[in-house]
């Protein structure tokens, strides 16, 4: 199998290729309507603006491909900017509209902690969680995002506290998504990858 | 569930090797980059910095390449720095491998530099790192390593930057730095209450103790050194276990 990992030129995008090299999984660039249409694992990663995203995706064409492979069953993961973009909108752009695949909206952690919400932290499982498996509740995982899915709803498998809960790591079906960077999360980032790719074979 | 503490070596590099020097001066070898960032990775840094010190134009592909050699070493977090004076300087690091890019003279001589940054990478990706030196009541930001003064008070500029868009500070104390005799806790805390994004507290660092003071007193949110981590006297896996006694929140690896 191989990974399609969307490029509309994530910063991160080298070393999420580089994490699933590691585990001996092909991946390739996808740029293009088509190559989301015939992808059997999308990977949407994401650092930095949700707008860049967002216009990205539109730019390219690549919005409805996405939910319609969604809807077809791909397993799909997304990654920070990539977990909030699936939400029906985002605080941090308020004029845009996102791929509405879950209800809700995503809002600005509280000023009452430094923001960024910057570096390591921890997990509260809500429910049994297949992109967990294997993982112990102390496992660290590598943050870095100032907005945030608060308030989680059903799809939320884990969630993380950082002057609010917000849900860290989301499942439904074939759809997954996570706050926090696998890529940057040491052993403990890397069976989450492990544990997509189990169950996108 | 908390925040961990971040323990942060630094690789300060000629483009090619890790050097260091004492208060800014007298370099010499101390290392491969990529062997140093893989031994760091498996003793459980929570990040890792490199910077080119020397910063000069006709070494830039070789400080890339470094970057490039580098990340593909790691699944931790890595901030490239050190002569970054332009949106495409900082965009040749960022596609280099670097998550965050520190920016230091650059950005005090044209504080906008920050604000571009942060317009194109996300605050996250961008640390404002201040070399401050005491000056009576207060602290000078310094600037071309620490050997000229920029005129202006360092928690000004933290408050400057942060508002700008920088999302960390990297808070260096020129006085303490290379020293071994402890964190400039003053000068952490006072940059650490003045603004609402993390603060990493840098210079001085020797003994587990002196992490412990510059997490409690000093208010810090990850806490960056070198040779000592270089030099094997302070080895990071130890250092952390020892944190963790002393009830500070650091993520354990073993």
């Amino acid at each position: 199998m191989k990974v399609t990992i969307l490029d509309y030129g994530a910063g991160n995008l080298p070393s999420v290729e580089r994490a699933f090299e590691r585990l001996g999984v092909a991946t390739e660039r996808a740029t293009t309507p088509e190559s989301i249409s015939r992808a059997s694992a999308i990977v949407l990663p994401g650092v930095g603006h949700v707008a860049a995203l967002i216009r990205a995706l539109d730019t390219l064409g690549l919005r409805a491909p996405l939910c319609e492979a969604v809807r077809r069953g791909v397993p799909f993961l997304g990654i920070c900017l990539g977990l909030q973009v699936l939400f029906a909108s985002s605080e941090e752009a308020p004029e845009l509209s996102g791929l509405n695949l879950f209800d809700g909206s995503v809002r600005a952690l509280p000023s009452t902690v430094k923001l960024p919400h910057m570096g390591w932290n921890q997990l509260r499982r809500a429910r049994e969680s297949r992109l967990l498996r294997g993982l112990t509740d102390d496992a660290w995982f590598y943050f870095a995002h100032s907005y945030a899915a608060l308030e989680p709803g059903p799809g939320a498998a884990a969630t993380c506290t950082y002057g609010a809960e917000f849900s860290a790591v989301i499942e439904w079906d074939n759809l997954f998504a996570v706050q926090f960077h696998p890529e940057k999360s040491g052993s403990s980032g890397a069976s989450v990858f492990a544990n997509f790719v189990e169950m996108a074979i | 569930m908390t925040l961990a503490r971040r323990i942060i070596p630094c690789l300060d590099t000629d483009g090619a090797r890790v050097v260091k020097g004492i208060n800014f001066a007298g370099l010499r070898d101390a290392g491969d980059p990529v062997e140093l960032a893989a031994r760091y990775d498996a003793e459980g840094a929570d990040e890792l910095v490199v910077l080119d010190i020397a910063a000069s134009r006709d070494r830039r592909p070789t400080f890339l390449e470094t970057i490039r050699r580098v990340a593909a070493e790691l699944a931790i977090p890595l901030t490239a720095g050190g002569g970054i004076r332009t949106l495409e300087d900082a965009r040749a690091v960022v596609r280099a491998g670097a998550d965050k890019v520190t920016v230091n003279t650059a950005a005090v001589e044209r504080a906008e530099l920050i604000a571009e940054l942060a317009g194109e990478f996300g605050s996250q990706a961008v640390v404002l790192a201040i070399d401050a030196k005491r000056a009576g009541e207060s602290w000078d930001v310094r600037v071309r390593g620490g050997r000229e003064s920029a005129q202006r008070d360092a928690i000004y500029w933290a408050r400057e930057g942060v508002a700008l868009g920088a999302g960390e500070i990297l808070i260096t104390s020129v006085d303490r730095d290379g020293t071994q005799c402890g964190f400039d806790i003053d000068l952490t805390s006072a940059i650490a209450r003045s603004v609402t994004v993390p603060v990493i507290a840098s210079g001085g660092a020797k003994t587990p103790a002196h992490f412990v003071e510059v997490f409690t007193a000093g208010g810090a949110d990850a806490a960056l050194a070198a040779s000592i981590f270089h030099e094997r006297i302070q080895p990071i896996g130890a250092l952390k276990e020892f944190l963790a006694r002393e009830g500070i929140a650091v993520r354990l690896t073993r």
